[in-house]
Parts: structure tokens; sequence; C-alpha cells
């Protein structure tokens, strides 16, 4: 892989482009050159967006371009070289982080907890199940639907999503939890009941994500997983870039000011229930959408698995990442649903870890103990999470190397 | 006719065991604004310790260390971690504590397996009857153990140094601070005070009708939850009722299921979450929650 390094890139362009954010900050309407440089729109957030996930942005535009390209390079060169196993585990982990940027908007950006979100999961896999197969829908226009059928189960809780706040929330939707069970198991003709259904795989455009019309690419057999690599990579990438838009820009402020001072979001315009309704709906459809590659992944949604213990990864998830931002969601995804796998994968290398049935701790309670008491160690040493960490790094590499004269762009930001 | 009152007496014993729960969970609140979610783990502790020690030193013995130890969890969750969290929201307390909680509950369930334990209880599967209606000694017990429990606490509460400066500390903490009342100590006391609670409320969520301590406890511990919020978190009378009503729905409607099939299997499960969502839509801080006078 000959991706350019990122080195010799951000020494060519790197002071340039914080050059133009300087002077075009204070004024960020009007001389927006549109012409000057193809970056040029960073100026209006810069100055639009003092807001808490931004603090990240301490690495300079064209590193992180380069390491956006070679990231790129790598996940795409993944299923060249990985075997199932780890594109399934990758799977689970890009759904998971999906579902953790939708819950990290929640919970992170505006400050309401939900426990309920497995249930938009499964709101959102077997609404597309019961569409594709019963109704007999295309599949991507299921997928699209039961996203909206996820969303809007999520507006049909908004009464209570919009009033009650923080912890208040978290143990409300402890009800979607037990309610949606409830309903996983009796609604047979619907949910299959306690064995699930199988999942009917995707096509669009004439590419049908599974193992039958056999593809291959480049000596590599594509079966459904590589197939999917590519769709849940494109899916979270979306996912992450809308997320990043709306911390971003005015709803961003809105919800994180909520969160800060309710009384201060409403003095200043801001309408506090709708915005949490709304969050929450969004949220939701994160879940929904999050639930949908979950269950082309898995080939066969089952009520089990989309219970307490789930809500409670996704939690984890945001707070090992770190709180409010996307990319914390994501490595915090990442580590949560890495860990197991990991551990189960070298149980007999690792002390202390027993093969599963064997009376020590098995790989899957190991890893709960630990993601379990990463969250308490998170809160009591590393505030901001696994992002907060990069972002304090990256800060000191900058101070080491020097290249970083980006104090005017930081101090736009203040 | 004696069918629905026996449901009601259960009902009623079994909702004093849940408010016995959401009391603690309100102390808690109450003390430190911290929504607790190690409750269940707590219990489970409280349970599995008179599980383990009652064949070894008798029942008795075994209940009072296994208050003892679910009060020191509680206790030490509160002066390890929670002290020591300098975080700016309650609300990330709140996932702190579910944390904490994945961990305690896995460890335990890993310890409890696929075995049920019994808690040795000296009433074993006796009933009584007065009149028509048969009632499991248990159930009795469980409801006067309760009834003198919660008495004693709302005394405490309002009588005893303690329960003025947790009052205190729920008013106002940094006036309360000013005036001298320790926020440390109020705090670890609550959370003492909660563990303590809950391994009592363990005692009764495990004997007879119950088969015993399993992993699947923790799920009963989960219907304190709607008990402590539909009453109102900062409300101990908002616990009591809550507890009564998520117990007597409970019962009444697992004991109509046959009645009720159309909602399927075990609704009397969901049933108590389904009340707390119509009870929060009609009064969203709970039935005798503070209302926060919010309005911009």
């Amino acid at each position: 892989m000959s991706e350019p390094t990122p080195a010799p890139d951000m020494s060519a362009s790197g002071t340039p482009v914080t050059d133009t954010d300087t002077p075009a900050a204070p004024a960020p309407g009007a001389p927006v050159p549109a012409a000057s440089t193809p970056g040029a729109h960073i100026p209006a957030h810069a100055s639009a967006a003092p807001a808490y996930g931004v603090r990240t942005r301490r690495v300079s535009r064209p590193v992180r371009a380069a390491l956006w390209a070679v990231l790129l390079a790598v996940a795409v060169a993944v299923p060249f070289y990985l075997e199932g196993f780890w594109l399934q585990t990758g799977l689970f982990a890009m759904a998971a982080a999906i579902g953790a940027i939708g819950i990290n908007l929640l919970t992170g950006a505006t400050g309401q907890l939900s426990l309920g979100h497995a249930f938009f999961l499964a709101v959102g896999a077997y609404s597309y199940v019961y569409l594709s197969s019963d109704l007999g829908l295309p599949t991507p226009l299921a997928a699209v639907a039961a996203v909206a059928v996820a969303g809007v189960s999520g507006g049909l809780f908004s009464p209570i999503a919009g009033r009650l706040k923080g912890a208040y929330l978290g143990i409300a939707t402890l009800a979607l939890i037990f309610v949606g069970q409830h309903i996983l198991f009796n609604a047979e003709p619907v949910t299959g009941g306690f064995n699930g259904r199988p999942v009917p795989p995707l096509e669009l455009f004439g590419l049908v994500f599974a193992d039958t019309p056999e593809l291959v690419v480049l000596d590599v057999p594509f079966g459904s997983l590589e197939r999917l690599w590519f769709l849940g990579i494109a899916l979270l990438a979306g996912a992450a870039l809308f997320a990043r838009g709306v911390l971003r820009g005015r709803p961003g402020l809105a919800m994180n000011t909520i969160r800060d001072h309710e009384i201060a979001a409403g003095v200043m315009g801001v309408p506090v229930a709708r915005y949490r309704a709304g969050v929450f709906v969004l949220s939701s459809m994160y879940g929904g959408l999050a639930g949908v590659l979950v269950a082309l992944v898995f080939q066969q949604v089952v009520p089990d698995y989309f219970g307490m213990p789930l809500s409670l990864d996704y939690l984890a998830m945001i707070v090992i990442g770190g709180l409010g931002s996307v990319a914390g969601a994501i490595a915090g995804a990442a580590f949560v649903s890495l860990l197991p796998q990991l551990l189960t994968r070298y149980s007999d290398a690792l002390p202390l870890v027993a093969e599963p049935g064997s009376g020590g701790v098995s790989p899957a309670e190991a890893a709960r103990i630990l993601y379990g008491a990463a969250v308490v160690a998170v809160v009591l040493f590393l505030p901001g999470g696994l992002a907060g960490l990069a972002t304090r790094l990256g800060r000191v590499r900058l101070k080491e190397l020097r290249w970083a004269k980006s104090a005017p762009a930081q101090a736009s930001r203040r | 006719m004696a069918v629905f009152l026996e449901l009601l007496v259960n009902g009623i014993s079994v909702g004093a065991v849940y408010a016995l729960i959401a009391l603690g969970f309100v102390v808690i609140f109450k003390a430190t604004e911290v929504v607790n979610f190690t409750h269940a783990s707590l219990l489970l502790a409280g349970g599995y310790v008179i599980a383990r020690l009652h064949p070894l030193v008798g029942f008795w013995a075994a209940l009072a260390a296994g208050i003892a130890a679910a009060a020191l969890v509680g206790a030490l969750v509160e002066f390890l971690i929670l002290r020591r969290a300098h975080v700016g929201s309650r609300g990330v307390l709140a996932i702190v504590t579910i944390g904490v909680d994945i961990l305690l509950t896995t460890e335990l369930t890993r310890q409890i397996g696929t075995e049920v334990l019994a808690l040795g209880d000296p009433w074993g599967d006796r009933v009584l009857r007065l009149g028509p209606v048969t009632v499991a000694e248990t159930r009795v017990v469980a409801l006067a153990v309760a009834a003198a429990l919660i008495a004693a606490f709302l005394l405490a509460f309002k009588f005893t140094g303690w329960g003025v400066a947790m009052r205190a500390t729920a008013e106002d903490a940094e006036t309360a601070a000013l005036m001298g009342v320790r926020l440390g100590r109020v705090s670890l006391g609550a959370w003492a005070v909660a563990g303590a609670l809950a391994a009592v409320a363990a005692l009764f969520l495990c004997v007879f009708p119950t088969p015993g301590l399993d992993r699947g406890t923790t799920a009963a511990a989960m219907k304190a939850f709607p008990a402590a919020i539909l009453g109102g978190l900062d409300s101990t009378t908002g616990a009591l009722a809550g507890g009564l009503i998520v117990g007597v729905t409970e019962t009444l409607i697992s004991g109509y299921q046959s009645e009720l099939a159309f909602l399927g299997r075990g609704i009397g499960d969901a049933a108590p979450f389904l009340v707390m969502i119509v009870i929060l839509l009609l009064r969203p801080s709970g039935l005798f929650g503070t209302k926060e006078p919010v309005r911009v």
C-alpha cells in the first residue's frame, strides 16, 4: 500500500490553510473566498461552533486528510487480507459504532440517558425482516423504511423523551426494553418468537449481499461478509459525517446548552422539549440503522440479543470512547465489540481467562468485567475517554514537533 | 373474590419488598442526586452472601452478614468510586454506576452460575389461611418486615440527626455543608443504608414461592426502578406507593394471565413498566415527586 504518508503532505500545505483560517474567522459571513482554497469553508464553522466536540481539531487539516486517506485505504484493503471471523467482528463493531454515535448524540451531547437503545436496534432489525419478507418490499427500500420505523417508534416515545431529563429518562427507557422483549417473544407472526427469523440478504443495484452468486475480486472470493464490509463502511461514514454536522452546527450548540444548563438554553430560545424529543428520534433512527446492519451480518434476528445487556454495552461504549464526540463513539464501539472476540480468540494464551464452560472466567465474562472496569477507570482517570486521550496525545506531539503554530485557530475558537 | 383477595395480599407484600428496594434508591438520590443503577447488583451481593453463608453459620447470622456485606459494598462503591469521580454532570455518574453494575453483576452471576441457591429461611413453604385467603408465610413476614423497616426509616428520617442531615443535604448541599453537615458521611451513609435495604429485599425476593437466588434475580430487582420513578425519585412516600403499585399490578396481571391471554405470555413482567409509562405521561415527575418549577 503506497498511500501518501502524512509527513510530506502537511509540511507542504499545513501552514497556509491555518493562515487562511485566521483572517477569515472574524467575519464569517461575507468574505468567505470561494475561489481562494478548496477548504475555505472551514472559517464559517470555526467561528460558529466553539462546541465541545470540536476541541479535537488540533491537528491541521491536511494531516487529517492524509490520516483519513490512510484509514480509508486500510478499510478497503481489510477484506482482502482478513478472515471471515474478523470481518464479522469488524462488521459488528461498525454496527455498534453507528448505534453508539446515535446514543452519543442523545447522552453525550444532550445529556439524556437512554437504556432503551437495544429496543430501537430491535425495531430496525425486525422491521427490515418483516417489510422485506412479509410485505415484499425491495430490500433497500425495506432497510430505509426500517430506519424510519425506528424513528417513528422513537417519536411515539417523545412525549416522555421530551419531558424527562437525564437519568429519569434512563429509567423510563427501561420500559422500552422490557415491553420490547415482551413483544418480540409474543408477537410471533411478525417476530418469529423465541427462535427469531432469518434475514433476507440485501440486494442493491443487482449486487446481492450474500454468499450465493459467487464473486471474486482480485483472486479473493467475496462472500457476504466481504460485500457487507463495504456497505458497513459506507453507512458508518455517512452516519459519522451526519452526526458531526449536527454536532458542529446550530443543533449541536443547542444540544450542548441543554445538557449544560437547561434554563439557559430555554432563555436563549432553544425549544428544550422539542430538541430533546428530536434528538431522541434521531438517535433511535441511528439505533434502527445499526439494527438493520446487525441483522444483515447475523442473517438471523433473535430476541435475546436485543436485551438489557446490549443497551448497557452502548452506554459503556460512549463513556469509554468519550462522551459527546463522534470519534469517541467509534473508538468505544470498537473497544467494546472487539474485546470479547480478542479474548475468545486468544483465551489459551491469556492468563486468568479460561475456556468457556471450564469453570474459570470465560472470555465473554472477562470482557464484560474489563469494560465495566474501563467505564469506571475512564471516568476516574481519563475524562474525555479515548477521544480525549487522543486529543491530549496529539497536543503533546504538536508541541514537541513545533510545526503547530496553529494557536490562532485555537484562539478563534475560544 | 377469594382469588382476587389472595392476589391482592400477595401483590401488596411483593410491593412492600419492591418498596424496600425503591426506598434505598430514593435515599441515594436524595443524598447525592445520583441515580444508582448499581442497586440490582447490591441486591444480588446481599442475597449471594446469605445463600453461601447460611449452611455454615445458620440463617440469622447469614442474614446479618448479608445485610452487612451489601451495606459494605454500597459504601465502598461510594467511597472508592463516586467520591473520586470528578465529572460535570450527575448523568455521567449514573453511567459510572452502570459500569460498576456490569462489573459486580458479571462476577456474581459467574459465581452463581446455573445454580438456584436456597437462602435457608425458617419459613419454608408454609402457608397461612385467613378465612378463604391462602397466603405464603414468607409473604406475610415480608410485608411485616418491610412495613416495619419503612416506618422506622421514615421516623429516622424525621427525627434523628442523620435524617436531618440527609434532608438538609437534599435540600441544599452547599448550605448544609456550611452548617457543618459532612456531605461525605451523609452520602456514605445513604449508600450503606441502600445496600442494607437491598439485602433485606433480596431475602424476600428469593424465598418461597420463588425457587431461590439465581442469575435472573437482577431482573426482578429491575422492577424497583419503575417503582422508584413512578412514585417520584425524590420522595420516600413515592417509593412506598410506587412499590405497592408495581407489586399489585404485577401480581394481579400475572394472576389473571389466562383471562389476559391476548396480551401474550409473561405480560406480568412488562406490566409495571407500562404502568410507569402511563403515569409518567400524566405526571412527568412521578406521583409524589417535587415538580421543578422551571418554565422559560
